[in-house]
């Protein structure tokens, strides 16, 4: 055990203690020998490449992983828990990476899910609502308890389960990235409520890949790296660089700059239109929007989390249809019923929530290989040419492990994120749509695919890239538009632009 | 101050654990199956022959073949619970259009025996149309979509025999239902070639790779560009013309067409896929593991004569058996969803 840990047992034991843990899926070591220590009313930052084993961690924690090596000690108390259900008795709440919400459900039962309130043995339906509408607003959300889940935006659904945990009295609350469907006024509330629930002498795990979000709200970081901690700092004596270099290693401390200086937008008004909207509206969820997308440009669409900019990317691709206005690719005017028409008519979409893009129970190959296979196949499949295809994704994206017959189930976060984007880079489309395409990414990664889209702007694609987080935008954009309430409000065009300017149009 | 690491109970799963997890699917189905043959070759001298061996297989060929089709449905995550409903219509048809013995008093109408099987196929497929256009462009889920198809069916065979029963179909057909080659039952080589078929076409093609993607996550399969509703269709199309093929030889092989004739199929077939190890959820399972259902059933049913047992504790037998199963899925299952965290 090291010092520091040394430190905290005399002070009194720690809420958490964790020593010596391993864990390993099927030979394969996800953790090795980690120590981690958390104190009562402490926020404690938790970063890491894709795939370094943060997640694998908390789930020990919270009980999901029941088979590892090492001991877990609460309060100085020996714990181990066979379930999830066993760690929630405990006091450990978690929010997982992945929305665990259930869609069919109504909001209200979500936050008190597993624990709706009773009144004589029936479930106490007024005091359900007032609780949830009163938990909500606290974190400024103002929705209908009653309205379903699945109809709420993915953003709105993670600050929902947010609620869930926050609200639920754990003595341990784990949030693993649980901004990264967030805007950020969002993300400045929910720090707000992290404090208070600080203050309170509660212990926050906080994982994010936005390092300036860590810096920023905890008071403790932790940095993993391949299954190992390699340091654990208080935040006053460190900085983004020095976060870096120990998270990837030396040489890219400049990663992720914070885009609070001047950037140039590099537009080309010249370049032939691929993709053009004229006065495209969709019942309540955005309205005349015109945009034109150029081959060898990347258009960014940014507006905050449920102004519209997700529908309108899922209408540009089919899969919903707007109720008025025109589309038309490559100056033909197209009107998708379906998913497969868009495609066939040249465009690719990444939507923003991995699970909706991802066939968790099938290899990398499969998952890679389904969006071309009418390209590669016609009657007969030809696994080894789709073994191939993935192959060369896989070492260009340096997907993580490099095995294309792995089981997409068992990929990182960030991992899946890019075997997401690898299903479109087969046969070039004419316009590729990206919703949040850096959502769960290391900063390392998110470089590698600001790289790749680049690569894929210039050899002539037309690129739309959708999302609510200003960097993404700002990183890859050449031209962007920002949407609010469902319109076009102002559109960046060959100027020099910064951070605060975009939140201000937004 | 050094803590020793200490083993969890539930320590580190080794490789064989990792690999039992996996399959388990496909290995509590076939121990399942080893089992029961032990048990009835104990239990009985005349069970574990070659010709109870051939007994067994024409037991469950009409189940076998609609069970084929039922594959490609509960594949996708949809059910089909007009299969025998559909079977008996398709089966009724095709002798409604053979020529009867005088004494049969049914106002048919006789056509030579293709035109006959032709037709028969045509009801089977436009009742399978008709699922599939209620499941994809009008959105009926498919449990209430078939569960009215089943009403319909039934309705198309009491049209159409009137009470009656009819006996003679076309010779095909005949042939195939109740003809042997060198001691093989034709029904055995029918529902061998399907077996087959389904087997290749979900394993090798590309439409067979959708049905499992669709399965598997049908939103995502929707966002990669497939045609999710063209799939949806066609296997409700592929089940009820495999429905269609097994009410028709079915037919022959009992030597009658009459109402009501293939009820007790519906929950065979579905107890066959799903024994098997086919998840009701979709994505996972196969025609393999619809052949060892149908074999756990034949082997059931077949083995359960052979120790003289009371023919009522057999339903019941029946009915546990086919719980457990389902229990075994579901609970693999929830596995894999812990799994994935
Ligand atoms: N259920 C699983 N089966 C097999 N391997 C797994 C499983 N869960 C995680 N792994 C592996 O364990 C390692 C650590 O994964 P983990 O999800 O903890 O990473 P992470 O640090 O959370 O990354 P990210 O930032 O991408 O979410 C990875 O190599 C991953 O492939
Ligand atoms: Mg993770």
């Amino acid at each position: 055990m090291d010092a520091e840990a040394e430190a905290a047992l005399r002070e009194g034991a720690p809420r958490l203690h964790m020593v010596g843990i391993s864990k390993s899926f099927g030979g394969v070591a996800a953790l090795r020998d980690v120590d981690f220590l958390l104190r009562a009313g402490e926020i404690h930052g938790l970063v890491g490449e894709n795939g370094a084993g943060k997640s694998t961690l908390m789930k020990i924690i919270a009980g999901v992983h029941a088979g590892y090596r090492g001991r877990m000690l609460i309060d100085g108390r020996e714990a181990q828990f066979r379930s999830a259900r066993d760690a929630l008795a405990a006091g450990i709440g978690m929010v997982h990476q992945e929305l665990s919400v259930v869609p069919d459900l109504t909001v209200a039962e979500n936050v008190f899910l597993g624990k709706q309130p009773t009144k004589r043995g029936m479930i106490d339906w007024p005091g359900m609502v007032a609780g949830a509408r009163q938990q909500l607003a606290s974190l400024g959300i103002d929705v209908d308890p009653r309205a379903p889940m699945g109809s709420l935006s993915i953003g709105l659904q993670q600050l929902i389960e947010l609620a869930r945990v926050l609200f639920s009295g754990a003595r341990i609350i784990i949030l693993d990235e649980p901004t990264s469907a967030l805007s950020p006024p969002e993300v400045q509330r929910l720090f707000e409520v992290l404090r208070g629930v600080r203050a309170s002498g509660r212990s926050i795990v906080f994982i994010s890949h936005f390092l300036d979000d860590i810096l920023s709200v905890s008071d403790t970081v932790t940095i993993f790296r391949n299954g190992r901690r390699v340091v654990t700092e208080a935040v006053g004596k460190i900085d983004k660089g020095w976060v870096i270099k120990r998270m990837i290693g030396s040489g890219h401390e400049g990663l992720e700059e914070s885009y609070t200086g001047a950037i140039t937008l590099g537009s080309r008004p010249s370049a032939p239109v691929m993709l053009s909207a004229r006065e495209l509206s969709a019942s309540r969820a955005f309205a005349d929007v015109s945009l034109d997308a150029r081959s060898g440009e990347i258009l960014g669409v940014y507006g905050f989390m449920g102004c519209g900019q997700i529908e309108l990317a899922r209408t540009l691709f089919g899969k919903l249809k707007p109720t008025t206005g025109s589309l038309s690719i490559d100056g033909q005017v197209r009107r998708f019923h379906n998913t497969n028409q868009a495609r066939r008519a040249g465009i690719a979409f990444v939507p923003e929530s991995r699970r909706s893009m991802l066939f968790y129970q099938e290899p990398v190959y499969k998952n890679v290989s389904i969006s071309v296979l009418g390209r590669i196949s016609r009657l007969w499949l030809r696994p080894a040419a789709e073994r191939d295809i993935a192959r060369r994704h896989v070492a260009a994206l340096n997907i993580r492990p490099p095995d294309v017959a792995a089981l997409l189930a068992g990929l990182s976060g960030g991992n899946q994120q890019k075997v997401a984007l690898a299903k479109w880079l087969t046969f070039m489309p004419k316009v590729l749509i990206l919703s949040e395409p850096t959502r769960g990414m290391d900063v390392g990664a998110k470089d590698d695919v600001v790289k790749i889209v680049r690569g894929l702007r210039d050899q002539g694609l037309a690129v739309i890239v959708v999302s609510a987080e200003p960097e993404t935008v700002l990183s890859l954009a050449d031209r962007i538009v920002v949407m609010k309430k469902g319109r076009i409000v102002r559109e960046f065009a060959g100027e020099t632009i910064s951070k605060d300017r975009l939140l201000e149009a937004a | 101050m050094t803590v020793p690491a200490q083993e969890n109970a539930e320590a580190q799963p080794s490789r064989v654990g990792a690999f039992i997890r996996n399959r388990i699917r496909n290995i509590a189905p076939f121990a399942t199956l080893i089992i029961l043959l032990a048990f009835f070759s104990i239990a009985s001298p005349s069970f574990f022959t070659v010709d109870n061996g051939v007994n067994v297989l024409t037991q469950v060929s009409v189940t076998g073949v609609m069970a084929v089709g039922l594959t490609f449905v509960i594949l996708c995550a949809e059910i089909d619970l007009s299969v025998a409903a559909i079977a008996n219509a398709t089966g009724i048809a095709v002798a409604y259009f053979t020529l009867q013995e005088s004494y049969v008093n049914i106002p048919n109408i006789p056509l030579p025996g293709f035109a006959a099987i032709g037709l028969a196929l045509l009801v089977c497929a436009i009742l399978g149309l008709v699922n599939a256009f209620g499941t994809t462009i009008i959105s009926i889920p498919s449990f209430i979509m078939t569960l009215a198809m089943m009403q319909i069916g039934a309705g198309i065979s009491a049209l159409l025999v009137r009470g009656q029963i009819a006996y003679a179909v076309p010779d095909l057909v005949t042939t195939l239902g109740s003809g042997a080659v060198g001691g093989v039952p034709w029904i055995v080589i029918v529902l061998g070639v399907f077996l087959v078929v389904g087997h290749v076409v979900l394993t090798y093609t590309r439409f067979g790779r959708y049905v499992y993607m669709v399965g598997g996550n049908r939103e995502a399969a929707e966002y990669s560009g497939v045609n999710v509703k063209v799939v949806l269709g066609a296997v409700m199309v592929i089940s009820a013309v495999c429905s269609g093929v097994a009410g028709m030889i079915g037919v022959a092989h009992f030597g009658s067409a009459q109402q009501n004739e293939f009820d007790g199929y519906l929950l065979d077939a579905i107890a066959a896929v799903v024994v098997g190890g086919t998840s009701l959820f979709g994505g996972r399972g196969g025609i393999g593991n619809t052949i060892i259902g149908l074999c756990i059933l034949g082997v059931l049913n077949n083995g359960l004569d052979h120790v003289q047992i009371d023919s009522f504790l057999k339903i019941l037998i029946r009915g546990i058996i086919l719980l457990v199963a389902l229990i075994i899925n579901v609970y693999v299952q929830n596995l894999r969803d812990r799994e994935r965290g």
